[in-house]
C-alpha cells in the first residue's frame, strides 16, 4: 500500500518482520479470537487524492453561509469578532500543534510559557487570582465550577439563573445529575436575575449561586448584590463572563465572584461551527487546588534558570484517579494559545477599545431599531446584545434576511415561549455603520 | 543567551506600542456611563501587553522554537498515538465556510457542515461495529463520562438504580475512574493476571447486581489484546452489567477487530489520536462516542440525523441524558478526522494499522535485549518496557527519559501503566519510516550502555536542551501560577 503517510517498503517490512521472526503481519493479529476478528475491508467511502478531496470537501463547505460572505448578527454565545492575522500564523506554527500536553519541560517550555501567559491574561481581566491552562469551552466550565462548589460546600444545590445560556444550563443540569446535585433555576424579571427570587430560592443547601455576565439577553447584571446574597448564605458565587467584554465591565473579581468561568472564543477563536472553543477557569486562591485541569507554575532549573511546569497534579485523575473530582485531560490548549495571541494584538489599549466599539454599535443599533418603530426589549444596560421585537417569527424574517447577505439575530422563541417574534441581535466591532443601517431598513421593508 | 531567562511577553510591554489595528468607529461616540451603572464599569486597566505585531511573532517564534513538536522529529509517547498530522486537515478546517459558521444558524444554511457531520458519523459506526454515534464530546474523557451517563439512563431508566459500581482494570487510564466518579458511580479496580490481562477470575468475584459497567482498553494500556473478550463479555452481560470499550488506542485494531463484534456496548474514540484531529500541546480533541440501538434512545441531542436528503438537528430525544456540551462538539477537529479518514479510504486505515503494528513489534523485539519486557507475547500497537535492570544500577527511567532529550526524541510515555515498574510505553505509529525507528533504536541501546558504563550522564540529563531538570517541588510548595510585575 503507497500512501503519502504511510512511509513503509516492501523490503522494509520483509526486513522487520524478519528480524520480529514472524512470517507475515497477520501473525501479529493472532491473538485476536477468530470469533472477533474482523476480515476485509470496512465499508466506508475509498480513499481520495489530495486534490480531489479539496474539491469535494470545498464544495461541502461553500454550501455553508459563512460570515465571510454574510453580514452576521448572530450571537448568542458564539461571536464574529476581529481576529488578528497573526493569531493564524502562530497557532500554525507546528512546534505548538503537533505537539501533545507538556510531561517533558526541557521541550516543551514553549507551550508551557505560552500557557504561564493565557493564565496570567486571563487573572488580569476577570479580576480573579488565578486561572487553569483551559477547559472545553465556556459551558461545561461552569458546569464544573457548579460540581466544583457542590464538592467545596459538601451542599448539593445550584441555583441557576435564567439568564444564563440555554446550553450551557443544560450541560450544567447534565453534570449536576451525574453527582446527584439539584439544579433550580431563578426567573429573570426585565432580562436580569430576579434578586427577590433568588433571596426566595437560596438557603442552607445551596452550593452556588450561578450567573452570566453581560447575561445571555446582552444585559449586564449587577453581581454584587448577588454574590453578596450567596455569600450570605454560604454559598459560592459564579459568574460566566464574555471575557472581551470585561475591556470596559468591571471583572467579576472585583464583584465577588469565587470563581469566573467563560470562554475565550471572542479573542482570536474560529466560530467553527460551534466548536473548538476555549473554556477558562479563574478562582480565588482559596480555591486552588480544587481547581479542574492544568495549571502552570514558574520554577527553576538545576542552574537556577527560570521555568515552568505543570503542577499540583495530585488534583488531577492522572494521579488521583477515582478520587479525583473532575475527569478532564486534554483540554484546548492550541485555542488558550490563539487567545493569548490575539489578547497580546490587542494588549491593554485594544481591549478596551474593541469592547467599547461593541458598546458604542450596540447603543446606535438600538437607536436605530426604536427610531423604526421596532420595540428594544429591557433596560438599556447592555454590552454587544439587544433583545428586539421583530412582530414576525423570526425564522421567516432571517430567511429573508438571508436573501439580502444578512444572517439575522437567534430566535429567542426557541428558549422562551414568551419571547415569540424576538430576535436577540448581536452588533459586534465587525459590523459596519452601513450595515446596520441596511440591516434595519431590511426589517422595515420586511415588516411594512 | 543561554543562561539568560527568556522572556514573558509581559516583560518585553512597552507602554505606547500597540499590536491591533481596528477601523476608526463609524457610529456616534457613546459615554460608556450613560447606559451602564457606574459600578459595572471597569476602573482598572487589564495590564495585557503592549507590544507591536513583530515583537508579538518574535516572542511567539522563540517559544515554539522551546517546543517539541510531532513536526520536530520522533515523538513515541505511549498512549497518545503521535502520528503525523496532515496539512490538507489544517487547511479544510479554515475554509471560511467551515471555520466561519455559527453553530444557532438555520439548519438549512449548514447542510455542507450537517453532512459531514452525519458522514463522519457513519463512518465511525462502520470503523466501530457501532450502530449510533453522536459526535459532542470534547476529547476522550468527556466521551467516557457521556456514555456512562448513557448506560446509568439505561439502568434507571430499567428501574435497576442498585447498579452503583463500575469495574475498572488496574491498568486502565487515570480518567476512566475519573470519569465514573464524575457520573456518579463507585469505581471497582480488576487486577490483571500475570500475561498483563484482565484477571478473569477476579472479574467474576467482583461482578454482580451492583454492577452498571465494565470499562476496559483493548488492547490494553500495554499494548496487549484481552483475548478473553468474549468470555468477560459473557461475565459482564451475564449479570445485567453493560461493556465499555475505550477506544482511545483504536489504531491498533482498525480493520482488525471492532468494539461492536466484541460485545461492547459503548465506545469512545479519541479523533485526536487516531484520526489526526492534531495534539495541539494538549487539546483540543475530540471523543465520540458510539452505542448500540439499546443504548441510543440516551445519546444527548441534538442527534445529528438525515430527512430525505436534508440533514437535521434532531431535539426529540425523550430519554436523551441532555446536553453535554455547547452546540454540536468539536466540529473543526472532527472535520479533520473526516477529511483524514477520507484520504485514507478502507484500505489506507487497515495499512496503518498494519503498519503501526508492525512497527511496534520490531521495536520491541530490537529492544528486547537490553530493557526488561514484562510482557513478551506480540503486542499491538505499543509496549511498556521496564526499567528495573537499569533500576539496580541507580538509574531510573526518569533518568532514561531525559537522556533522550539529548538525542532529539520525545520521550517514551513513563511510569504509566501503574502495574509496571519503572515503565516506558512505547508507540511508533505507522507514520513513522524504518530509519527513524532504527535511529531511535540505536540511542536507546546507546543509553542502556551508558547505563551500564557511564551511569553519571544518564543521571545527569539532559545536557543539550533550553533548560535543564525543573525543581517541581518548588513549584508545587510555592505556587507562582501567573506573572506579576515587580514593584
Ligand atoms: C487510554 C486512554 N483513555 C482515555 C484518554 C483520555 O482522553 P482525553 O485526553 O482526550 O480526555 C487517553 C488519553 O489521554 C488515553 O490514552
Amino acid at each position: 500500500m503507497k500512501h503519502r503517510y504511510l512511509p513503509m517498503t516492501e523490503q522494509d517490512q520483509k526486513d522487520m518482520l524478519e528480524t520480529i521472526g514472524v512470517s507475515s503481519i497477520d501473525e501479529l493479529f493472532s491473538d485476536i479470537p477468530e470469533a472477533v476478528r474482523f476480515t476485509g475491508e470496512y465499508k466506508i467511502k475509498p480513499a481520495k487524492s489530495e486534490t480531489s478531496l479539496l474539491k469535494e470537501l470545498g464544495r461541502l463547505a461553500a454550501k455553508n453561509s459563512n460570515a465571510q460572505d454574510y453580514a452576521s448578527f448572530l450571537g448568542a454565545g458564539v461571536y464574529d469578532h476581529y481576529r488578528p492575522i497573526i493569531v493564524d500564523h502562530v497557532i500554525s506554527r507546528s512546534e505548538f500543534y503537533t505537539a501533545y500536553t507538556p510531561y517533558q519541560p526541557e521541550i516543551s517550555q514553549g507551550e508551557l510559557q505560552a500557557i504561564f501567559e493565557f493564565q496570567t491574561m486571563i487573572c488580569e481581566l476577570t479580576g480573579m487570582e488565578l486561572a487553569n491552562s483551559s477547559m472545553y469551552d465556556g459551558g461545561t466550565s461552569l458546569a464544573e465550577a457548579g460540581t466544583l462548589a457542590a464538592g467545596h460546600t459538601r451542599r448539593k444545590k445550584l441555583l441557576v439563573s435564567s439568564t444564563v445560556h440555554a446550553e450551557s444550563q443544560a450541560v450544567v443540569q447534565s453534570y449536576a445529575d451525574g453527582q446527584s446535585i439539584e439544579v433550580v433555576t431563578i426567573p429573570h424579571t426585565d432580562g436580569v436575575t430576579c434578586v427577590e427570587k433568588l433571596k426566595e430560592l437560596i438557603d442552607d443547601e445551596t452550593a452556588a449561586v450561578l450567573v452570566q455576565y453581560p447575561n445571555f439577553f446582552g444585559q449586564v447584571e449587577d453581581l454584587q448584590v448577588m454574590g453578596d446574597i450567596a455569600h450570605a448564605n454560604g454559598a459560592l458565587f459564579v459568574v460566566s463572563a464574555n471575557p472581551l467584554a470585561l475591556g470596559v465591565l468591571t471583572p467579576p473579581g472585583a464583584l465577588g465572584a469565587d470563581i469566573t468561568v467563560g470562554d475565550a472564543q471572542p479573542f482570536g477563536i474560529a466560530e467553527s461551527f460551534g466548536g473548538p472553543h476555549c473554556g477558562y477557569f479563574a478562582v480565588t486562591k482559596k480555591l486552588m487546588r480544587k481547581v479542574p485541569g492544568r495549571l502552570v507554575g514558574e520554577t527553576t532549573d538545576d542552574q537556577g534558570r527560570r521555568g515552568y511546569v505543570l503542577t499540583l497534579q495530585a488534583r488531577e485523575q492522572h494521579i488521583r484517579r477515582d478520587k479525583a473530582t473532575s475527569n478532564i485531560c486534554s483540554n484546548q490548549a492550541l485555542n488558550a494559545l490563539a487567545a493569548s495571541v490575539a489578547m497580546t494584538a490587542l494588549g491593554k489599549e485594544g481591549v478596551k477599545e474593541i469592547a467599547y466599539q461593541n458598546i458604542a454599535k450596540t447603543a446606535y443599533a438600538r437607536q436605530a431599531f426604536e427610531k423604526a418603530g421596532f420595540d428594544v426589549k429591557f433596560g438599556p444596560a447592555h454590552f454587544n446584545e439587544i433583545v428586539v421585537d421583530l412582530k414576525s417569527p423570526i425564522k421567516e424574517v432571517n430567511k429573508r434576511l438571508l436573501g439580502q447577505g444578512i444572517i439575522g439575530g437567534y430566535d429567542l422563541s426557541l428558549v422562551d415561549a414568551n419571547l415569540a417574534n424576538h430576535a436577540l441581535i448581536a452588533v459586534t466591532e465587525q459590523r459596519t455603520k452601513e450595515e446596520i443601517d441596511a440591516f434595519v431598513q431590511e426589517l422595515e421593508a420586511i415588516h411594512a | 543567551m543561554h543562561n539568560e531567562n527568556q522572556s514573558l511577553i509581559f516583560e518585553i510591554s512597552k507602554a505606547g506600542r500597540v499590536g491591533y489595528s481596528l477601523p476608526e468607529l463609524d457610529v456616534p461616540e457613546l459615554d460608556v456611563s450613560s447606559i451602564l451603572p457606574k459600578q459595572l464599569i471597569r476602573t482598572e486597566d487589564a495590564e495585557l501587553p503592549e507590544v507591536s505585531e513583530l515583537d508579538i511573532m518574535r516572542h511567539y517564534t522563540a517559544l515554539s522554537n522551546r517546543n517539541h513538536g510531532v513536526d520536530t522529529g520522533f515523538y513515541p509517547l505511549g498512549s497518545c498515538t503521535m502520528k503525523y498530522n496532515p496539512k490538507i486537515n489544517e487547511a479544510v478546517a479554515r475554509f471560511p465556510g467551515f471555520a466561519r459558521i455559527h453553530p444557532l444558524q438555520d439548519e438549512s444554511t449548514v447542510q455542507g457542515a450537517l453532512e459531514v457531520a452525519y458522514d463522519l458519523q457513519e463512518h465511525l459506526a462502520e470503523i466501530t461495529g457501532m450502530p449510533q454515534v453522536t459526535l459532542q464530546p470534547a476529547a476522550g474523557a468527556h466521551g467516557e463520562w457521556t456514555a456512562l451517563m448513557m448506560i446509568r439512563a439505561f439502568h434507571e431508566a430499567n428501574g435497576d438504580t442498585q447498579r452503583t459500581k463500575v469495574l475498572v482494570p488496574d491498568s486502565a487510564h487515570g480518567t476512566n475512574p475519573a470519569s465514573a466518579t464524575v457520573a456518579g458511580f463507585d469505581t471497582v479496580t480488576v487486577k490483571s493476571n500475570d500475561n498483563g490481562l484482565v484477571d478473569l477470575e477476579d472479574l467474576k468475584a467482583k461482578v454482580g447486581p451492583d454492577t452498571a459497567a465494565l470499562m476496559l482498553t483493548n488492547p490494553n494500556t500495554l499494548g496487549l489484546f484481552e483475548e478473553e473478550i468474549l468470555e468477560m463479555a459473557k461475565v459482564v452481560h451475564g449479570v445485567g452489567g453493560k461493556l465499555y470499550y475505550d477506544g482511545a488506542n483504536l489504531n491498533a485494531v482498525m480493520s482488525k477487530a471492532r468494539p461492536g463484534d466484541m460485545g461492547f456496548d459503548a465506545v469512545h474514540l479519541n479523533l485526536h489520536k487516531t484520526f489526526t484531529g492534531p495534539h495541539g500541546g494538549g487539546g483540543p480533541g475530540s471523543g465520540p462516542v458510539g452505542v448500540t440501538e439499546e443504548l441510543a434512545a440516551f445519546m444527548p441531542k441534538p442527534v445529528i440525523t438525515k430527512v430525505d436528503d436534508r440533514f437535521v438537528l434532531n431535539y426529540d430525544v425523550p430519554q436523551s441524558i441532555g446536553r453535554v456540551k455547547p452546540y454540536y462538539g468539536n466540529f473543526g477537529i472532527y472535520l479533520r478526522a473526516y477529511t483524514y479518514i477520507r484520504s485514507m479510504g478502507p484500505d489506507g486505515l487497515k495499512a496503518v494499522t498494519e503498519y503501526a503494528v508492525l512497527n511496534a513489534n520490531y521495536m520491541m523485539r530490537r529492544l528486547e535485549p537490553y530493557f526488561d519486557l514484562p510482557y513478551t507475547q506480540h503486542c499491538k500497537h505499543e509496549f511498556v518496557l521496564s526499567g528495573r535492570r537499569q533500576k539496580k544500577l541507580g538509574v531510573r527511567t526518569l533518568d532514561m527519559a531525559k537522556r533522550l532529550l539529548d538525542f532529539g526524541y520525545h520521550p517514551p510515555t513513563i511510569y504509566f501503566p501503574l502495574n509496571v515498574e519503572e515503565g516506558m510505553m512505547i508507540e511508533p505509529t505507522e507514520t513513522e519510516s524504518k530509519e527513524t525507528l532504527d535511529n531511535f533504536i540505536e540511542a536507546m541501546i546507546q543509553i542502556a550502555k551508558e547505563v551500564d558504563e557511564n551511569p553519571e550522564i544518564v543521571q545527569e540529563a539532559p545536557h543539550t536542551t533550553v533548560i535543564g531538570r525543573l525543581d517541581e517541588t518548588k513549584a508545587a510548595r510555592k505556587p507562582v501560577l501567573r506573572y506579576t510585575k515587580e514593584a
